[in-house]
């Protein structure tokens, strides 16, 4: 993975330092909170509910076992001891003192780790493939890219003050994990017709209050053009993404207003006149980044391994858990945050020092964060299964549930945060709770929870979405039917009148026992049932009686 | 911390001609002679290049003052424009134009010996008079919101797409986390009226990031281990 150089270090270090100094002042009562608001949030600093929130940057959801030892002391020492993994593959802490940010910060330059630009009006972190490198899928392994995006994007002078917000998603597999078509740009690397490496370029998704997909708006973007082109797209945002209202500001709303043809157009008009510029990559340089993601030294001939024990829990694990490995002998594993019942994406600090040891004995020193709130050991051997498995059960992640009805994704909610107008966490576990029995009956369905329409637990690519919101006083959920975040993207829609925080979960069961009642079989899964129905038998499920 | 510009040595050079603000631009590489003369990524597609230099080169800098609004190589000076916005008199010496008096007047003021300027509100294009920006000795990018940063945009526009080698002014919401963004995409000078900021600057107290992963300006580096990256002056 990669490694900082001195200039990365101290550009981190300097970073730290100028945040010091900001903390400090506003400590001393020389900065008010409105003039530290914008400083601190540039630092992933947040002021929640009920006290600070500091967002760390996980780059494309790369971690190695000293940064995860390093959250896990920081979870001890700053924290209650927890962790929250997010969708966006950042980590969260709820607990920190404002005075004690400086310091935590300077930990993480320790490690080689930021919270640069995990808020405001700049481009976030930068998000990839969690399976990137190790799938049996993709063309190249994205990273490479996803770092030298990172590089471009840190401090940008020019787009440091968008219109709002400005994600960037990469996958290299036609098999979309990243949820490119969710992204203000999402890039798909790929073979373009002569076979060199590139890009098509989708610009304009994003969730909140209206959701977009994505539009293509350029299939066949060299590699070496790549930040040309980005800069670019986002010069135009920049310069005509509108500024009169904060629900309207995203890229998505000006690609729609505009057309995508037109915006195409417009990109390009600007990327005429740079794409042969200082932008340019040459070969070298992406070679030279590229050998920080070198594969690790696999064992070419790994032993036989026996993928089936007289233990029907492990069976399970690795039907659900683990995946297609680009290198025989060898599968990635996804350590489920979601143990039934559980918080989706918290991790103890006793259980992130658990993991790095299982990355630095099977994994060749890697650890993922996945958008859905798992952690990822991408190298494991087959052999090194049952071990790792044995591992993950002594620390009650051994959840064979990735990809199923109890795998959900949900945002903090009211129990954090300053703009939820519901709770969350409550419902995802009650519902994981009310179905764990029989989710592997309802095999791959994809729950996805979010506290507001702000969406950050996308509910609006859940095959069951569910948004939390607040009405006279009380909270209401919504019920979404039918969206997707892959490669066969689409929006759900609401199915009718909303649900208290009892009903929801009764009405969510009600859906699986509608799915489960007219399928045309076990292999057709939730997404592909409800395509083929439409809403209508479950919309007739859930109002009928009422 | 050493004040804000001890890192841009050459912005406190007495003369700001155009020549010397490339290095500016610069700060902390090997500089060649001639830094303006370097190819750009794409050639001005001025026709004017003689003219503009007349123009921006007489841009005179303003005695320095403790109390003036123009912060400017490491010092705070009196202003020397004066705003016309076409309603009173045309005053004698250097005069800033909205855009839209400038198109509404052009004739008029073509003849015109003192030096002019122009300011460009954000959401105003420049493309459409691109062929007249070497008439103006200044031109001032307005920030009417600190959160409003279309000008980075324009500013960098200015200066790599159409050339313009006059000195490029931020005024409105200049505030002290902004300037080293303004430096950086092309500004030289600036007007400040924000108190805090203005005893930052006056008492070199701002602190920033000086390492860069971009390159901006004109004089983009294109050799080194990466191209898009060069390190500011420690």
């Amino acid at each position: 993975m990669y490694r900082y150089d001195e200039f990365d270090a101290e550009f981190v270090r300097q970073r730290v330092a100028q945040f010091r100094d900001q903390v400090a002042r506003r400590l001393a009562g020389e900065l008010t909170e409105d003039e530290f608001k914008p400083l601190r949030l540039r630092n992933g600093v947040y002021l929640q509910l009920h006290a600070y929130m500091l967002r760390i940057a996980i780059p494309y959801g790369t971690l190695a076992p000293r940064q995860l030892r390093k959250l896990a002391h920081i979870a001890r020492t700053y924290d209650r001891g927890t962790g929250h993994f997010t969708t966006r593959q950042n980590l969260q802490f709820n607990w920190p003192r404002l005075s004690d940010i400086p310091d935590i910060l300077d930990e993480l330059a320790d490690v080689e780790m930021h919270a640069i630009q995990t808020s405001g009006n700049c481009i976030r972190n930068v998000t990839a493939d969690h399976f990137a490198g190790a799938a049996a899928d993709e063309v190249a392994d994205p990273r490479p890219y996803a770092e030298i995006i990172r590089q471009w994007s840190s401090l940008h002078p020019e787009f440091s003050w968008l219109p709002r917000k400005f994600k960037i998603g990469v996958t290299a597999a036609e098999h979309d994990r990243a949820a490119i078509q969710t992204h203000d740009i999402g890039l798909h690397l790929k073979r373009l017709s002569d076979g060199r490496l590139g890009f098509a370029v989708w610009v304009g998704g994003g969730q909140g209050r209206s959701p977009f997909l994505a539009k293509l708006i350029r299939d066949n973007l060299p590699e070496a053009d790549l930040l040309s082109y980005l800069e670019a797209v986002l010069r135009v945002y920049n310069l005509y993404g509108r500024r009169d209202n904060i629900y309207k500001a995203r890229i998505k709303i000006l690609v729609h207003e505009v057309g995508a043809e037109a915006f195409a157009a417009q990109v390009e008009d600007e990327w005429r006149h740079i794409r042969d510029g200082a932008l340019k990559l040459p070969p070298a340089e992406i070679d030279r980044i590229d050998a920080y993601f070198a594969p690790p030294p696999f064992d070419t001939k790994p032993p036989a391994a026996a993928l089936r024990m007289p233990d029907r829990a492990f069976d399970r694990w690795v039907t659900r858990n683990t995946h297609a490995h680009k290198q025989p002998g060898y599968a990635i594993v996804t350590i489920s945050l979601k143990p039934i019942g559980g918080i989706p994406g918290d991790a103890s600090a006793e259980q992130m020092d658990a993991i790095a040891d299982l990355a630095e004995r099977y994994s060749f020193d890697e650890v993922r964060v996945s958008h859905e709130q798992n952690l990822v050991l991408p190298h494991v051997r087959l052999g090194d299964l049952w071990a790792v498995y044995s591992a993950l059960k002594a620390i009650g992640l051994a959840e064979g549930n990735a990809g199923l009805v109890t795998d959900i994704i949900a945002c903090p909610g009211l129990d954090y945060c300053a703009l939820a107008n519901a709770r969350s966490i409550p419902i995802a576990q009650r519902i994981s709770e009310r179905l764990s029995a029989r989710q592997d009956e309802i095999g791959d369905l994809k729950i996805k929870i979010s506290g507001c329409i702000n969406a950050c637990g996308h509910h609006h690519v859940g095959h069951i979405g569910i948004l939390g919101v607040e009405k006279r006083g009380e909270e209401l959920y919504q019920l979404l039917l039918g969206g997707s975040g892959a490669e066969d993207a689409a929006l759900a829609t609401i199915a009718g009148p909303g649900f208290g925080p009892e009903g929801i979960v009764d009405a969510v069961e009600k859906v699986v026992d509608t799915y489960l009642e007219l399928r045309a079989g076990p292999q057709e899964p939730f997404l592909a049932a409800y395509r083929r129905l439409g809403a209508t038998p479950f919309k007739d499920a859930l109002y009928a009686a009422a | 911390m050493p004040p804000l510009e001890e890192e841009s040595p050459s912005l406190r050079a007495p003369s700001l001609s155009p020549r010397l603000r490339g290095e500016g631009r610069g700060e902390g590489q090997p500089q060649s002679p001639t830094p303006v003369q370097a190819p750009a990524p794409h050639p001005s597609p001025l026709p004017a290049e003689a003219g503009r230099e007349d123009q921006s080169a007489l841009a005179p800098a303003g005695e320095p003052d403790p109390e003036g609004p123009i912060w400017q190589a490491g010092a705070f000076r009196r202003n020397t424009w004066s705003r016309w916005d076409g309603e009173a008199a045309l005053p004698d010496g250097p005069v800033i134009l909205p855009k839209a008096r400038w198109l509404a007047e052009r004739d008029r003021l073509a003849g015109r010996n003192a030096l002019l300027g122009l300011q460009i509100e954000p959401g105003e294009p420049i493309d459409d008079i691109a062929a007249d920006l070497p008439r103006f000795a200044l031109i001032a990018l307005n920030f009417p919101k600190f959160s409003d940063g279309r000008a980075f945009s324009t500013a960098r526009l200015l200066r790599e797409k159409h050339g313009f080698a006059g000195e490029l002014r931020a005024v409105g919401n200049v505030l002290s986390d902004l300037l080293a963004f303004m430096r950086r995409v092309g500004f030289d000078t600036f007007e400040v009226t924000h108190p805090p900021t203005r005893r930052a600057l006056a008492e070199g107290r701002i602190r920033e990031v000086k390492l860069y992963y971009q390159p901006t300006g004109a004089d983009a580096p294109t050799d080194g281990t990466r191209p898009w990256l060069r390190r500011h002056a420690d």
